[in-house]
């Protein structure tokens, strides 16, 4: 059933896709939180306008299947005149995505800063934008450690669909193998564990990061 | 630019055919991986350290690995070992078994949030173990997992999507179709997005009315 010189042969090519794999959710994770903190600003600002704003952008991006999301980020952007590589569509669509959802997140940790701290950043004559970044983002971050590292377990497996508009990361490779070797459950199995191992490794260091800043 | 939604009424047809088999395979697999899920984690309560270990074993591989990949395994690996399913067939399938997982530790996290003093009150009044899980354990945590099962309930209605991949003919296949054929790429995708919007807003009105239904014991 098994054929042991297909693992041999595919597991360098898997691993060498793991590399974009990575990189294309290390890309949307930081964008995506660039994305997020807008949104989460919009969300609970004191406009009623930009909350709504910022809501229907939740709405939007969160109910749309992200498999959708690529299709449009790929087909939409060329008929804006904009041509953007298979890459590059990817990568926007999954940052906008995952802004959508960090966005919540982050929300949840926002909320959960006293509000004294915020008062306490206005008195000792921080801006907005710094009493943001110096006061509220670091403790959100610690707040929410445990969603984090689940987002980012979600967004390696998210990935898997960039195959579809033809990023070569591991499923797509595994594609390419089975369709060259014709050993189809070997090349999945194969992607499969790569992603396992990603995954664990992250859900280690994330134990970690959660005992080393966990405690806000 | 200009948009031309013409063909909404041109495939209507074709259109709610996939949007009928979408939902055909959402409603088979979120059914499907409940019993599953809640059998997974009754049996976590009953059984010992082995079996145990296996059912995490088996939680946690369907946790780590796309999807996608899940599908590929099932639908290509399949015959390999003896399991030739139709797309469909193995769309609902190993949607469910990805969904099982989640639905698991669901339903695991509602027996752990019941106290314990309500199972040893049950055990005292001579229920059984099995009507302690259902009269007093599950009417309880219902409550308490209710918004956890609604949220992967929409997440399984927007993963559909990716069964095109495999050919199924569902919402996204359709659509996809009809905008190669057509070169309209623009429209069907939008037709598409507003198709899931609307799914998920229903789902979620539904989702906050059985909210209200699981916690009605509550209200007096």
């Amino acid at each position: 059933m098994f054929d042991a010189s297909t693992f041999a042969h595919t597991l360098p090519l898997i691993l060498q896709a793991s590399r974009m794999t990575i990189f294309v959710s290390v890309i949307g994770l930081l964008l995506g939180f660039a994305v997020a903190v807008l949104v989460v600003t919009a969300c609970l600002s004191p406009s009623a306008w930009l909350r709504r704003c910022g809501n229907l952008y939740t709405f939007l991006f969160r109910g749309v299947p992200l498999l959708v999301q690529l299709m449009l980020a790929y087909y939409f952007l060329p008929t804006l005149g904009i041509n953007v590589s298979p890459l590059v569509a990817a990568i926007a669509a999954i940052s906008l995505c995952e802004g959508a959802y960090l966005g919540e997140i982050l929300r949840g940790g926002f909320l959960g800063i006293p509000r004294g701290q915020i008062e306490a950043a206005q008195m000792v004559g921080l801006s907005p934008a710094h009493t943001l970044i110096r006061i509220e983002i670091p403790q959100a971050l610690k707040l929410t450690t445990p969603s984090l590292i689940n987002e980012m377990i979600l967004l390696i497996k998210a990935s898997a669909l960039i195959s579809v508009v033809g990023v070569a990361e591991i499923t797509r490779t595994a594609q390419n193998v089975a369709a060259s070797t014709f050993r189809p459950l070997e090349a999945y199995l194969i992607a499969g564990l790569a992603y396992m191992l990603i995954n664990g490794v992250l859900s280690v260091l994330g134990h970690y990061a959660e005992q080393r800043f966990g405690r806000a | 630019m200009a948009l031309d939604f013409s063909v909404v009424s041109q495939y209507g047809g074709q259109i709610l055919d996939g949007f009928g088999i979408t939902i055909i395979s959402w409603v088979g697999a979120v059914a499907l991986g409940m019993v599953v899920g809640f059998a997974i984690a009754v049996l976590q309560l009953f059984t010992g350290r082995w079996i145990r270990a296996v059912l995490r074993v088996y939680i946690e591989i369907l946790r780590t690995t796309p999807f996608l990949v899940q599908l590929f395994v099932l639908y290509y690996g399949g015959p390999n070992f003896g399991v030739s399913l139709s797309a469909l067939d193995a769309g609902v399938v190993s949607l469910a078994l990805y969904g099982s997982a989640y639905f698991a530790e669901i339903f695991r996290s509602g027996f752990l949030s019941v106290p314990h003093g309500q199972i040893e009150a049950a055990d005292c009044l001579g229920l059984s173990r099995i009507s302690t899980i259902w009269r007093v354990q599950l009417p309880q945590m219902l409550v308490i997992i209710t918004p956890a099962l609604i949220n992967m309930i929409i997440i399984l209605s927007k993963e559909t999507s990716v069964l095109s991949i495999i050919t199924v003919p569902e919402l996204t296949a359709v659509l996809t179709q009809i905008g190669s054929e057509q070169f309209i790429y623009v429209e069907t995708t939008l037709v598409l997005c507003v198709c899931y919007l609307m799914l998920v807003a229903v789902t979620q009105k539904l989702g906050g009315w059985a909210e209200l239904k699981a916690s009605r014991y509550l209200q007096r």
